[in-house]
């Protein structure tokens, strides 16, 4: 299935840049997995630093580093081609990169339920900007309405939702600011797996979930 | 040890020399590729703020991970010295680890596979690095000084808006007007 949401220029080069911070960065790699489009647009993103490498003025290296370089390296086992593993078993549903995290797949997740219809986990990161969250909602049954204080990347993992603006699968990535107020709504047939990442926390517009929010961290 | 650079790999570029590596293990191709690129990787490095020491280290872990993985190198979709590149990014984000960077894994067995070449993919990588410098050049100077803030300085999107006074959706249209120029002017179109 193709990727039809993707992430925007400031994300991919702050990306690229090593500048992105942890949770944000999780969410653009994930989308990568997905998303030979964007990998293209990665590598556009690092020749930008290529081309501020080639650049900048020399800075001389120790006198003997080349010396101590070709010692180590001499006898050195050295890494073939990239090749993509074939994985036997049965197929993950997460990305590897989201799988190292929770230590497992899907099926590990130890979720904490948020109401009757859907379900969080979130991701212990080293970073004090934004927060990553596995979000698991019942096929068919919205997430309540809200606004974002801040940003909000959603990737789907499996699944679809759909919100007034548009529709998302596997793979799409919806990326909503502090201006946008919307109510997904998990498509039918599956539970809709995304992994959510935000700065802020989300101002529900209803007043049960907004109780609620303290205890749930969300 | 000291290598007798012949004159052969002095006139080959960068790309090639690299090439050199992967196929032959040309150890005087590598200590060419090493007079060129370590010290501007050692000069980037302290750039991002690095002590002279550790952009000394990050440089040398760099080109010893240059030689361990040259058969990766893959030049359809990278020049040599943006490979380089990422490989010192990688090398100073472990280094640092005040938190994580992930990244993805080339090997993912999930991986979606790449699309048949697209027009970017045809254009020579290192003719690629050449545009891209003219573009950075040609952007604006509010442009300009976000980029280099995200590369040269190592800031998050907050840490640019805290620096320059800015809100963050100024930082974050700022960054989308230079992607979206540096695409234009190489022809991508998405």
């Amino acid at each position: 299935m193709t990727v039809r949401h993707h992430p925007e220029g400031d994300l991919l080069l702050s990306y690229a840049a090593g500048s992105l911070a942890e949770s944000w960065s999780l969410a653009i790699a994930a989308h990568l997995t997905h998303c030979p489009t964007c990998r293209g647009e990665v590598e556009l993103a690092d020749s930008v630093g290529g081309a501020l490498l080639h650049d900048v003025a020399a800075e001389k290296m120790a006198p003997d580093a080349l010396d101590h370089i070709l010692g180590v390296i001499a006898g050195m086992e050295r890494e073939g081609p990239i090749t993509i593993a074939a994985s036997s078993g049965p197929a993950p549903v997460l990305p590897k990169i989201i799988r190292d995290y929770i230590g497992g797949d899907i099926e590990d997740v130890p979720w904490q339920r948020l109401g009757n219809d859907a379900s969080q986990y979130l991701i212990k990161t080293g970073d004090s900007e934004a927060q990553a969250r596995l979000l698991r909602i019942k096929a068919g049954r919205p997430v309540p309405s809200h606004g974002h204080g801040g940003r909000e990347l959603t990737l789907v993992l499996c699944g679809r939702f759909e919100d007034e603006f548009s529709s998302f699968g596997p793979g799409d990535l919806e990326d909503v600011d502090q201006e946008t107020v919307h109510k997904p709504v998990a498509g039918f047939g599956e539970d809709c797996i995304c992994l959510a990442v935000t700065d802020a926390p989300l101002e529900f517009k209803e007043l049960l979930p907004r109780l609620l929010q303290p205890m749930l961290k969300i | 040890m000291i290598l007798d650079v012949d004159p052969g790999p002095l006139n080959l570029s960068e790309n090639d020399l690299l090439i050199r590596i992967a196929v032959d293990q040309d150890r005087q191709a590598f200590a060419r590729l090493f007079e060129t690129l370590a010290p501007r990787v050692k000069a980037y490095m302290m750039k991002l703020g690095a002590r002279p020491e550790f952009a000394e280290e990050i440089a040398q872990e760099t080109f010893i991970t240059v030689w361990r993985k040259a058969a990766q190198f893959d030049r359809r979709k990278s020049s040599a010295v943006t490979w380089i590149f990422t490989i010192a990014r990688n090398q100073r984000i472990d280094r640092l680890r005040k938190e994580n960077r992930p990244a993805l894994d080339p090997n993912e067995p999930m991986l979606v596979p790449d699309q048949p070449p697209d027009p970017l993919r045809e254009m020579e990588q290192s003719v690629i690095v050449k545009h891209v410098t003219a573009s950075i050049e040609d952007l604006p100077a509010d442009q300009q000084e976000v980029i280099r803030l995200s590369f040269i300085d190592g800031l998050s999107h907050k840490e640019i808006s805290d620096r320059l006074d800015l809100p963050l959706g100024t930082v974050k249209s700022r960054l989308r007007l230079s992607f979206e120029k540096l695409r234009v002017s190489l022809g991508v179109v998405r």
